[in-house]
């Protein structure tokens, strides 16, 4: 059963159609990968699924119930989380209270302590979970994004370039993060720069391009599919 | 039909004088960013000195045009943008809103200083010897003429600078997108500059030109030009053609109402309030906007130990308890402000330091709390406290609801604007039955106000009174304190720090907002209900909107994060005021510019004094001789006060110099070991040489 | 040939977080170099570091060669440098004129600068009375282009022109950019579309991770290896 159902989502900006007539599907237990050059509308997707940025027409469904004009708390709470590209941390409150604040928003807030211990010990943050995330390096600051939204304990989890920053050895750590949290049953929709990852991790992977999907599949098709060559290198 | 004429006339003619003010205001918002709170301020102070010059001294009215327009104005404009914004510019929305605000209570203060309040001083109308002319059944006189005559060559003279001129151009440029501007080659500084010259000189002509047709009165001035704000928003404060369509909206709503408006006890304030009411609507009706993001370089908010609260609360109270002990009835009353108004400048941690909403109506809310108390704990009882507090919270739930919507600018308008309809009409309006409840506020006067029954006690005079404020402080601070620790208090600063994460997260924005208002304003109707008791009889007055700026500027200046504000605020903003008018009465005036004076100095340490100050005496606090020694001999001096063995000076002069004097060698005490090593061959070079530094060597060397 | 704009050993932060770990680049008069590589490598950082808009930690910056490490954005455009940055460099509610006349500062007058502008992108003349925000993306860049020119620059420096647009008018926009590289300006152009500046560049630079990883002729060795990087090793 499809946990998270964009259906033919178009968002303009003045004259430009940053998004037009997208869809994606992310199934539970699976990682869906979304790439695409820069400007081609994944972090817009990203604000459409999660309610900070209304669509001109389209529909975003979760669990099969349709919340195109919920608000963002309200899809919080039926199992939504994202991370963002710049980071928005709250950067007055130290990385275990940035937890703390999403564990007690979301379904587990009776055992939020509980809750926050454990991410801060699955992620390896223990160590700086009395500083100020601001205090961090970008890379670790994307992980502690990265435990604020599983705090919530979602069932959709939106990673918008998680890995950035990160070195070759964190970024294979993440992986592993990864296939754990799918083993879970979360559904995990991942943007990210870092084909490798990307790669390793999909079971299926989306082009945007232009605001288009440009073409769906394994990770092993997309990577010699030619259209996709040419969005990333330019029409040769 | 000819009334009606009349009215309108009278009403386009203040609607050009709006419309030249409100469109210096969009000008310099749009090309610097910063809303000039005291863009008023500066036409009041243009036309105080128009008046000095032209009544004052007798200069010809030519010449004294020419000097203020073109010699003062501008260099006024050019001063307020080197010294008071350019420091900020690199700072949040929030400080360059506080250098405006500062700049407009110290503008007051000093206006008022300069030019005593208590001489009339008319200004004649432009051609007032002239008969009107008669234009069909109208009459016009020539001052509204004129008025009407420069309001159109200011739209023209505008719409010719931003379009026709490269300045107009570099100015739209640098609303478009100032980074760009300075990679163009040309100088973003330089269109601000001409736009806060231009800015200020409209903002004086609007003053020359609407001084004569009222009372020339600082704080009335400045505050006429909340017509203009609100022709501003009608421009969504970036058009100007909407700007002059708001005016005149504004200018003949104000116009109609004075002439149709049904002549009773509970409507007059209704038309002095109608602007602010009409801004009030305006910012409602403003589009949506996006949840705002992450806001870089916020000033801190320490979370502090629960041992350090206990105590910070029993200085509190002693404080209180020692300046209860030693002050007469007069100072009493003065002082006690200390810790009511302390109390109200604590509303404002959670409120601003927390959640991030700058509101300007705090002070109101307190006179909401001392309405309330006064009419219902007339016989001191408890609950009636309880039930100030809560109609305090509910006016701020109130205002809460309509400023989900706003942020920034436009929240601190809103909520200025709210206390403005409160003080003009609200508070003005006589006693009303609903549902045979009678309300009452201020009772178009004074309301008189006693103190509380406690356990079977009465606290009325003044030294009871300061105690008990002092310990309502020190439990509210506690509270401030605990709320900090607490999950809504995380949730009040992860929404200030990114609404947008807080939002995704399952936050709901609305109620945390509504509840920290509700809260804020709780805490500042306590802080209302005690300053009433100490006060006795309170007006309407004492909680203007202009009577509040002080108080959030000395708060701002404390650092809104720190829970000790409220005792710094209280204490800087009642102590050093009225010790120095105690000094020197002269300085009466004078003193009123502090608050803004240090406003502006918020440049320099955005963090706030309070957290500066713990930084200092923390030594002190910890030194296990100094600290005992300062208790001590505080203790013996204020036992020789008490007995009258020394007089105030002494006492207070002394202990102020002892404690410092501790705090120094405590700080030497804690440092002293830390002294680098410096190798002997150094010695006398990157330190001084000591006496004993020759044994050393001489030891040294016979040992080798 | 001497080259006009050299970077030596630039090292730059972030928020304490070094993303340029000395980044060596000369780019000589009448050339085009390309600088590539995938997102987060530095290349937008040290196309800024060039306009002086971003602080270097060390390493030097040479202009003509006279070293202008740390000199104001401002002073660096009097001296010939411009930055287009990424998104559109224009002022979108000034019209095409207006935008051009932002440029006068050089000293030219309106109508010089027009006329160089419309000569090379004759659609801008049709457009003049227009905001600038109302123009197509093609347009919008044509536009930040034609300002650049306007001021007569000896360093153009591009942030990603092709942000958003087809990529047939990306094609279009590269062929004017190598016209005005062999007019003598020195060119640096950072890209994510690396075949539409392959085209036309003289020498391409690969950083990665903030360091330039290869740099020479723009072959399809070169090629190859790129679409490695960005799309994961085929091994």
């Amino acid at each position: 059963m499809a946990s998270l159902q964009v259906s033919g989502v178009t968002v303009s900006f003045g004259g430009n159609r940053a998004l037009d007539g997208v869809a994606l599907t992310a199934e539970a237990g699976r990682v869906t990968g979304l790439i695409g050059p820069n400007g081609a509308g994944k972090s817009t997707l990203f604000d459409v699924a999660s309610g900070l940025r209304r669509p001109s027409s389209g529909q975003v469904r979760l669990d099969g119930r349709d919340v195109t004009r919920a608000r963002p708390s309200a899809r919080a709470r039926h199992g939504l989380a994202r991370t963002f590209q710049r980071l928005e941390l709250f950067g007055r409150l130290s990385v275990r209270d940035n937890l703390l604040v999403a564990a007690e928003l979301g379904p587990e807030r009776r055992r939020a302590e509980q809750v926050v211990t454990e991410i801060l010990h699955r992620l390896d943050l223990t160590d700086v979970a009395d500083t100020s995330p601001d205090a961090l390096p970008t890379g670790v600051g994307r992980l502690v994004e990265v435990g604020r939204a599983l705090a919530i304990r979602p069932k959709v989890l939106l990673l918008d370039e998680p890995a950035a920053g990160q070195d070759a050895e964190e970024t294979e750590r993440f992986a592993e993060l990864l296939r754990a949290l799918t083993e879970d049953g979360t559904a995990v929709v991942l943007v990210e720069h870092d084909m490798s990852l990307v790669m390793a991790v999909c079971d299926e992977v989306y082009v945007l391009d232009l605001g288009k999907i440009i073409a769906v599949g394994p990770p092993e098709v997309i990577r010699s599919d030619e259209t996709v060559l040419a969005a990333y290198l330019g029409d040769a | 039909m000819d009334q009606f004429l009349t009215f309108g006339i009278v009403g386009l003619s203040t609607a050009a004088i709006y419309a030249v003010i409100g469109s210096g205001l969009v000008l310099t918002y749009t090309t610097t960013g910063v809303f000039n709170f005291a863009h008023g301020a500066a036409g009041m102070l243009s036309a105080f000195m128009y008046w000095q010059l032209t009544v004052g001294w007798g200069w010809p009215v030519p010449v004294a045009l020419v000097v203020v327009l073109l010699v003062l104005a501008p260099g006024f404009g050019l001063l307020v943008e080197r010294f008071v914004l350019r420091p900020v510019q690199a700072l949040g929305e929030a400080e360059r809103l506080v250098m405006t605000v500062a700049l407009l209570s110290g503008l007051i203060a000093a206006a008022r200083w300069i030019w005593d309040p208590n001489v009339a001083r008319p200004l004649p109308m432009f051609f007032a010897d002239r008969k009107p002319f008669h234009l069909g059944p109208a009459v016009i006189t020539w001052h509204q003429a004129i008025t009407m005559a420069v309001a159109v060559a200011v739209a023209i003279g505008l719409r010719i600078l931003l379009y026709r001129t490269r300045a107009g151009a570099e100015m739209r440029a640098a609303v478009d997108d100032r980074a760009l501007v300075g990679l163009t080659g040309a100088d973003p500084v330089r269109a601000g500059r001409v736009s806060w010259i231009l800015g200020t000189q409209l903002a004086a002509i609007g003053g020359i030109l609407i001084a004569p047709t009222v009372t020339l009165d600082a704080a009335q001035l400045s505050l006429l030009i909340v017509s203009a704000y609100t022709a501003a928003v009608f421009g969504r404060l970036r058009s100007l053609p909407l700007t002059f369509l708001g005016a005149v909206v504004v200018g003949c709503m104000e116009s109609y109402l004075t002439g149709y408006l049904p002549q009773n006890d509970y409507l007059p304030g209704l038309r002095l309030a109608a602007p602010a009411l009409l801004l009030f609507l305006a910012l409602l009706v403003f589009p949506h906007r996006r949840l705002r993001g992450r806001e870089r370089r916020l000033a801190r908010v320490p979370v502090p130990s629960a041992r350090g609260t206990l105590v910070f609360a029993a200085v509190v109270i002693t404080f209180g308890a020692v300046l209860a002990s030693l002050l007469g009835e007069a100072d009493l009353i003065t002082y006690g402000a200390i810790f009511s108004l302390g109390v109200v400048a604590l509303s404002y941690v959670p409120l601003a330091g927390y959640a991030g909403q700058v509101s300007l109506c705090q002070l109101s809310m307190a006179g909401i709390g001392a309405v309330v108390w006064g009419h219902l704990g007339a016989h001191g009882q408890l609950w009636a406290l309880a039930a100030a507090i809560l109609v305090s919270a509910a006016a701020g739930a109130l205002v809460a609801l309509p400023a989900l919507r706003l942020s920034g600018v436009y929240l601190a308008l809103g909520t200025a604007a709210f206390a403005v309809i409160l003080d003009r009409w609200i508070f003005t309006i006589p006693a009303f039955h609903v549902l045979g409840l009678r309300i009452a506020l201020f009772d178009q006067g004074s309301v008189d106000i006693s103190g509380p029954h406690l356990f079977g006690l009465r606290l009325d005079s003044g030294r009871q009174l300061m105690v008990f404020a002092a310990v309502c402080l020190a439990l509210a601070s506690i509270g401030v304190a605990a709320l900090r620790r607490s999950r809504f208090g995380r949730r009040l600063i992860a929404l200030r720090d990114s609404e947008a994460a807080y939002a995704t997260l399952g936050g709901n924005l609305l109620v945390a907002k509504v509840a920290v208002f509700a809260l804020a304003s709780g805490i500042a109707g306590l802080g209302g209900a005690l300053y009433g008791m100490q006060q006795r009889t309170v007006t309407a007055d004492q909680f203007s909107l202009i009577a509040g700026l002080p108080i959030f500027l000395v708060a701002v200046v404390g650092g809104l994060g720190a829970v000790g504000n409220g005792l710094f605020a209280g204490t800087a903003f009642v102590g050093p005021t009225n010790a120095l008018i105690a000094v020197a009465p002269g300085t009466a005036n004078l003193v009123a510019l502090l608050p803004g004076l240090a406003g502006v100095g918020l440049g320099h340490n955005p963090d706030g004094i309070v957290s500066r100050f713990r930084r200092q005496w923390e030594p002190l606090a910890r030194d296990r001789i100094a600290l005992p020694a300062l208790l001590c001999v505080l203790a013996l001096a204020w036992a020789l006060r008490f007995g009258d063995v020394i007089n105030d000076w002494t006492y207070y002069g002394g202990s102020l110099l002892l404690a410092i004097a501790l705090r120094s060698w405590a700080d030497a005490r804690q440092t002293a070991p830390a002294e680098p090593e410096i190798p002997v061959e150094w010695w006398g070079l990157r330190r001084e040489w000591r006496p004993e530094d020759e044994e050393v060597l001489a030891r040294g060397v016979a040992a080798g | 040939m001497s080259a006009l704009l050299e970077l030596r050993g630039i090292r730059a932060a972030h928020e304490r977080i070094t993303v340029l770990h000395g980044v060596d680049l000369d780019v000589a008069a009448g050339q085009v170099v390309a600088l590539l590589g995938p997102n987060g490598a530095g290349k937008t950082t040290t196309l800024r570091v060039a306009a002086g808009v971003h602080p270097v930690e060390s390493g030097q910056l040479v202009l003509g060669g006279r070293d202008m490490t740390g000199a104001d954005p401002r002073d660096l455009a009097r001296a010939g440098v411009c930055l287009i940055p990424e998104g559109r460099g224009v002022f979108p509610n000034l019209s095409v004129r207006d935008n051009l006349l932002m440029m006068t500062f050089t000293g030219r007058g309106r109508e010089e600068i027009e006329e160089i502008a419309f000569a090379r992108f004759p659609v801008l003349a049709r457009r003049a009375g227009q905001a600038a925000g109302t123009l197509s993306g093609g347009e919008q860049q044509m536009l930040a282009l034609a300002r650049g020119l306007a001021t007569d620059p000896a360093v153009l420096l591009l942030d990603e022109l092709s942000m958003g647009l087809a990529p047939l008018v990306v094609g279009r926009l590269y062929e004017q950019v190598g016209e005005i590289a062999r007019q003598g300006v020195a060119v640096l152009v950072v890209e994510q579309f690396a075949a539409a500046v392959l085209d036309i560049c003289d020498h391409a630079a690969v950083l990665v991770r903030g360091r330039v990883e290869r740099q020479g002729h723009p072959d399809g060795g070169l090629r190859a290896e790129l679409s490695a990087l960005y799309l994961g090793s085929s091994t």
